[in-house]
């Protein structure tokens, strides 16, 4: 797994959660997730293609993702109400775009599709090839997860190269 | 949330219009309520590049706030198509995604500056005062405390 591509991903969720939770957040477990990914809770996935493909996937626990919405929206919201869904695809929205603005700005080029709700209870299994990394956040209102499994896609910037050659 | 002196138009003294387009419900819920602590009005909303161009021309808002990652119509074609139809629009792009290239193309395209999420609201306050220019006033209210 290549952390060059991976670490903007942790420095973006760090960032965006601190900012908008207005909280210190901690960087807790980080390991390989050699199983096939089991979901939490609230779930988005986003895919990224270009240079770089693969997929991010932020997941929340329900009480957390709840309590998480609660205190953006400045006021109470259940569990089953899509306000939580749109909180946890807005905050993946922001953690990855962050995060492809710095690869961007270090010259991969590729696209991020809007978040999707992963309503699977159990993911795909990581390959050698896209190999996926797990992380958690440690904020006051509770653990948040990140997914991400990333690779290069060496013929499209083979491509490129040659096109700008 | 932090008060902030209203920014008030400089022709009426009435409040800044705004039109808020972006397809989460959760931004434009968070803009919108900035707006207020800013003393604003939202006039508007969209979660569409397309349907912003129609609630544009309905409302006639003195400022747009326009995401970028869209479905059916991106934020920047959005912009130009507006600005295109009325030079005078003043559009703000907010978005996640602000990479160089991104920023140059939306400024290309008329956008009159870029504030990148998670929004500031003392970022956006100062964007928003610098684009409105001589045609806004901040005033400082009751609430406000100061005069920022």
């Amino acid at each position: 797994m290549r952390m060059d591509l991976i670490q903007p991903f942790i420095n973006a969720a760090d960032a965006v959660l601190a900012e908008t939770l207005q909280c210190p957040t901690k960087i807790g477990d980080v390991s390989m997730d050699e199983e096939a990914y089991r979901r939490k809770g609230t779930a988005a996935i986003v895919n990224i293609h270009g240079d770089i493909e693969g997929r991010v996937i932020l997941d929340l626990d329900g009480p957390t993702a709840a309590k998480v919405a609660s205190y953006l929206a400045g006021e109470p919201v259940a569990e089953n109400e899509d306000l939580v869904k749109e909180t946890i695809f807005e905050l993946a929205n922001q953690i990855i775009g962050n995060a492809v603005t710095t690869l961007n700005d270090q010259g991969f080029r590729f696209k991020i599709a809007p978040p999707e709700l992963l309503s699977a209870d159990l993911g795909e299994k990581s390959n050698e090839e896209q190999e996926a990394l797990v992380m958690c956040f440690e904020t006051a209102n509770g653990s948040m997860y990140m997914n991400v499994a990333m690779r290069y896609n060496r013929r499209r910037r083979q491509e490129r190269s040659a096109v700008a050659g | 949330m932090e008060q902030f002196a209203a920014l008030l138009r400089s022709k009426d003294k009435q409040p800044v219009r705004y039109l808020v387009v972006d397809d989460s419900v959760f931004a434009r819920k968070n803009l919108t309520k900035m707006i207020e602590t800013f003393g604003g009005q939202v006039a508007g909303e969209a979660g569409d590049g397309c349907t912003a161009i129609t609630e544009y021309d309905k409302a006639r808002p003195d400022i747009v706030l326009m995401d970028i990652t869209m479905p059916q119509m991106e934020g920047i074609e959005a912009a130009e198509r507006i600005v295109r139809n009325h030079p005078e629009a003043r559009v703000i792009m907010v978005s996640s995604v602000g990479y160089q290239e991104n920023i140059v193309t939306a400024l290309q395209k008329g956008a009159r500056h870029f504030v990148q999420k998670p929004v500031k609201p003392e970022v956006l306050y100062e964007v928003i005062k610098y684009v409105l220019g001589e045609d806004g006033v901040a005033v400082a209210t009751a609430a406000a405390g100061e005069n920022k």
